[in-house]
């Protein structure tokens, strides 16, 4: 594909710290390759404060190809920009057009606290999964493992919810700034498998008041997760999640014990 | 002829006997501490990667006090989650002649014979706990629809016993290990640090005791103090600047460990992976990989003619080389990386190269399609041909993929004993860090068995033998080799911020990158390596001169995170270099040009060079110091390697 050269204006919110006010910078982008990586146009532009003696702008970021969740950014308002299916890193510059105008803002949520311009604190995630996001399998008594046969459509089913990457895109898009779907898709990962099963409602009653405690919003259903997840989860697992904690609960509410 | 082990070389402590006899021996003779003395011992885990991840998980289930430190925002993201193909494992569900000794041998003599047997075997050995560990954790491995678990091939091999999650293995087993790990951080057993890099590490009396880290939030320099340190920190890759690995992936942890003593192994063992997706302009800041399981239905191939520049479906089959299946008929498109590699170096040079650049290979999968349909092709690899529609904006199912060679793992690392510890008393090293098992070469599929292996089940059984003699907590961050080393850090900060020159960090591992691709990457010769190893130290004494690093300490600055990191590879550039130049042969990734068969292929030297070459650090800027460690092919006889 050819090389097209791209000259945009980012309008880009710059926050010194945790605690400073922040606000929209503006900065032009000139001559940017349509084949550079969204990232890859922020190094150029980085590479220019730089050399200028400005401070660059920080933002989150590792693998570069899509999987290791780091990357961030409400690209236009869109949480990872436009286009479905995609990290920011993942997202290409023939998505934009010359002349365009960007606006660049950290993924906005009350439970992701800005730690410095586009960086967010998403550590909140991590507490959801230590609240039973887990199989407890100590190192050493596993069985064979073809020993308990899974059909393959649960384990599809499974693996479809597995294949989130915890990087709180559906949080961002939320107006509720809800973590439904990110701890939906642990919960079924882990509920819909037998090896999953003895721990099935500590689960969702542990994640779920785990995500309350984090000060996460709730679900009203209007999808927008769905629609900007990099992984394309689909949100009927927060309807399946749903159900299960209500059956967890009233278990837990009679049994009064796990 | 090289002598037997050189006397200045520590034991490596092989167990004798029988080599299916050694890991049983070996548990057997293992020291032991007992359940209610283990929680009075901490262990220091620095990286949360497969390899560090299940190590910290496995300790802290038996009982030791670990706290864990991760650069990353989560230890979910450590860099093991970007492994696509799959994790190779001995259970030989296919019945098809798969063996322990079969993934024993596959992996020696893909190693091309510079790897330890006694390890490797060990390795293979304990893959086959790994899988039924990982399902039990709920890893959604690929399923038949009787319910069993699904097998493909790999490069190597010519057995199915690659294990699979669609194109994400590497994530679906780290999430296995970080959510182990996250059980144990609820239960108090782990303590986690993410965002915490370490810098340095702090020796008492000869043993590793702690280490020194910075907040990446703060600022904050301060330290830890332990009975024990395991580095699982990774390969060294980005010394390239374009690999494959994350661009927060380092070596100044093991490096930092090198210059406080560690030997660092046969650093010149650097994988090249062959299906990568070609650069595209200066600006690119990393190289994205195609899953090697991609060769098990495509076709490699380039034009037979140089500079033919017609569109690929307008060149006949009559007029395109398949290069690989013409040279290797018995394994074709899935020869090892190395050797797939040099062959698409090799077209490329010849003019034959594909895309804008030339340097590139079709990877071709009409065959597939036509054979198996386009649905079963997308069930397969989906997610694969989606990335490289993201990325390239070109669609494979409707034309080839361009390939072509990018640096993806490196063999070499911090030199280690049958129980994982370095020559360091007590500082132990995991995964891609140390040099121990893949040799010259690593098959495919075989970095996830070793980082796991590593972590679940020899760490946990070895670590007691360093552990039950040492008096637990007698060292604290009171100690004055503490303060020492703080402030050692402490002032190279200030220094990187005081510089105020002119140019980016980037720009500098750039150039070095480039360097060093060019000298030291897939084809490597004395006057190229002769040239880096001058040109090098004038690149480190510019930057120290001339490298600008923003803004102050007391907050996020990543400039600094990454002045500190290429400020090591520019010193561990060089140690990369010494080896290749002292390696007078060809062997796995290290192909020099003035070692090689009439038809091009790698030459060994068996009898000068069968040992490994483990470094010791002399000063910045000195000679590093050779030690010799013996290879021993008892089992496995040496041979040429064919692949043909």
């Amino acid at each position: 594909m050819a090389t097209e050269k791209l000259n945009l204006t980012l309008k880009v919110w710059r926050q010194p710290s945790s605690t400073a006010q922040g606000e929209i910078v503006t900065y032009e982008a000139k001559d940017i390759p349509s084949t550079a990586s969204f990232l890859e146009m922020l190094d150029i532009v980085n590479e220019e404060l730089i050399n200028k003696g400005d401070e660059p702008i920080a933002f989150d970021h590792d693998c570069r190809e899509g999987i290791c969740g780091m990357c961030s950014l409400t690209i236009n308002g869109r949480p990872h920009g436009p286009g479905d299916g995609v990290t920011t890193c993942q997202l290409h510059m023939r998505s934009f057009r010359n002349g365009d105008t960007i606006w660049i803002e950290p993924f906005r949520a009350q439970a992701f606290p800005i730690l410095k311009d586009l960086i967010v604190d998403r550590s909140a995630f991590d507490h959801i999964i230590q609240a039973g996001g887990y199989i407890s399998a100590r190192t050493g008594s596993a069985v064979d493992a073809n020993a308990m046969p899974i059909p393959k459509p649960v384990a599809d089913y499974a693996f479809d919810a597995a294949a989130c990457i915890g990087c709180g895109a559906c949080v961002a898009a939320c107006k509720n700034a809800s973590a439904m779907l990110f701890v939906a898709a642990k919960v079924e990962h882990l509920g819909v498998l037998p090896q999953g099963k003895a721990e099935k409602d500590r689960r969702v009653l542990g994640m779920v008041r785990a995500m309350d405690d984090a000060g996460f919003g709730n679900c009203t259903n209007q999808y927008e997760c769905e629609a900007v997840c990099p992984k394309e989860i689909s949100a009927t697992y927060i309807t399946k999640m749903n159900r299960d904690f209500a059956a967890a609960s009233i278990k837990e509410a009679v049994v009064n014990e796990f | 002829m090289v002598s037997d082990i050189s006397n200045d070389m520590p034991d490596s402590k092989i167990p004798s006997g029988p080599i299916a006899d050694k890991w049983t021996k070996h548990k057997m003779d293992s020291r032991l501490i007992n359940p209610n003395n283990k929680r009075k011992y901490t262990v220091l885990v620095v990286g949360s990667g497969l390899a560090g991840a299940s190590a910290a998980a496995t300790l802290a289930e038996l009982g030791y006090k670990v706290k864990c430190f991760c650069y990353q925002d989560s230890p979910r993201r450590a860099h093991s989650i970007a492994a696509q193909g799959g994790i190779n494992s001995a259970k030989n569900y296919q019945n098809d002649g798969d063996s322990v000794h079969r993934l024993f041998y596959d992996t020696v003599k893909g190693g091309d014979f510079r790897s330890r047997e006694a390890n490797v075997h060990r390795l293979a050995e304990v893959s086959t706990q790994i899988i039924d560990q990982c399902v039990a954790q709920g890893v959604p491995f690929a399923r038949e629809y009787g319910g069993l678990l699904a097998n493909r091939s790999f490069g190597g091999a010519q057995v199915s016993r690659t294990f699979y999650a669609r194109g994400q293995t590497g994530q679906q087993l780290l999430i296995g290990a970080y959510s182990a790990l996250s059980k144990q951080i609820a239960d108090g057993g782990v303590e986690m640090y993410p965002r915490t890099e370490m810098l340095d590490l702090v020796l008492v009396d000869g043993h590793a005791k702690g280490i020194v880290v910075r907040d990446m939030v703060t600022g904050r320099v301060y330290s830890f103090a332990g009975d024990t340190v395991l580095l699982a920190t990774g390969g060294y890759g980005n010394v390239f600047y374009l690999s494959t690995n994350a661009t927060g992936c380092n070596v100044t942890a093991a490096y930092r460990a090198h210059k406080k003593g560690a030997y660092f192994a046969n650093p010149c063992y650097t994988q090249i992976h062959p299906t990568c997706i070609p650069v595209s302009g200066s600006y690119q800041s990393k190289l994205t990989l195609m899953s090697e399981s991609l060769r098990n239905d495509g076709r490699v191939w380039v034009p037979k003619k140089a500079g033919d520049r017609r569109l690929p479906s307008e060149i006949p089959d009559a007029e395109r080389d398949y290069y690989l299946e013409r040279k290797y008929p018995s394994f074709g498109n899935l020869a090892p990386r190395d050797i797939a590699s040099r062959g698409a170096k090799e077209v490329c040079d010849e003019g034959r190269g594909v895309g804008d650049t030339g340097l590139g290979v079709y990877l071709d999968f009409s065959a597939a399609i036509q054979r198996d349909g386009e649905h079963t092709v997308r069930e397969k690899y989906g997610n694969l041909f989606q990335m490289y529609e993201q990325i390239t904006g070109e669609n494979a199912y409707q034309s080839p993929m361009r390939i072509f060679p990018a640096v993806h793992y490196t063999m070499g690392g911090l030199w280690v004993d049958y129980n994982l510890m370095s020559n360091i008393p007590g500082l132990h090293v995991l995964g891609e860090a140390n040099f121990s098992d893949h040799g010259a070469n690593r098959l495919g599929a075989s970095a996830l068995m070793q980082g796991l292996a590593d972590g679940y089940f020899v760490i946990p059984s070895t670590i007691a033998n360093y552990l039950a003699s040492e008096t637990p907590g007698t060292v604290t961050t009171e100690h004055e080799a503490f303060r020492e080393v703080e402030d050692e850090v402490r002032q190279r900060i200030d220094q990187f911020l005081s510089i105020n020159g002119k140019r980016s960090v980037d720009s500098f591992h750039r150039e070095l990158g480039l360097l060093v691709w060019d000298k030291c990457g897939m084809a490597r010769d004395e006057a190229g390596l002769t040239e880096a190893l001058q040109r090098i130290p004038e690149l480190r004494a510019e930057f120290w001169e001339n490298v600008r690093v923003p803004g102050d300490n007391a907050n996020v600055n990543q400039e600094l995170e990454k002045a500190g990191r290429v400020a090591d590879f520019l010193e561990f550039a060089e140690l990369l270099c010494h080896d290749a130049r002292h390696r007078k042969e060809s062997c796995g990734g290290h192909f020099r040009t003035e070692h090689q068969t009439d038809d091009g292929e790698a030459k060994r030297n068996d009898a000068d060079f069968a040992y490994v070459g483990a470094w010791e650090h002399r000063g910045v800027g000195n000679e590093p110091e050779l030690h010799k460690e013996n290879l021993e092919f008892e089992n496995v006889q040496l041979a040429i390697r064919s692949y043909k």
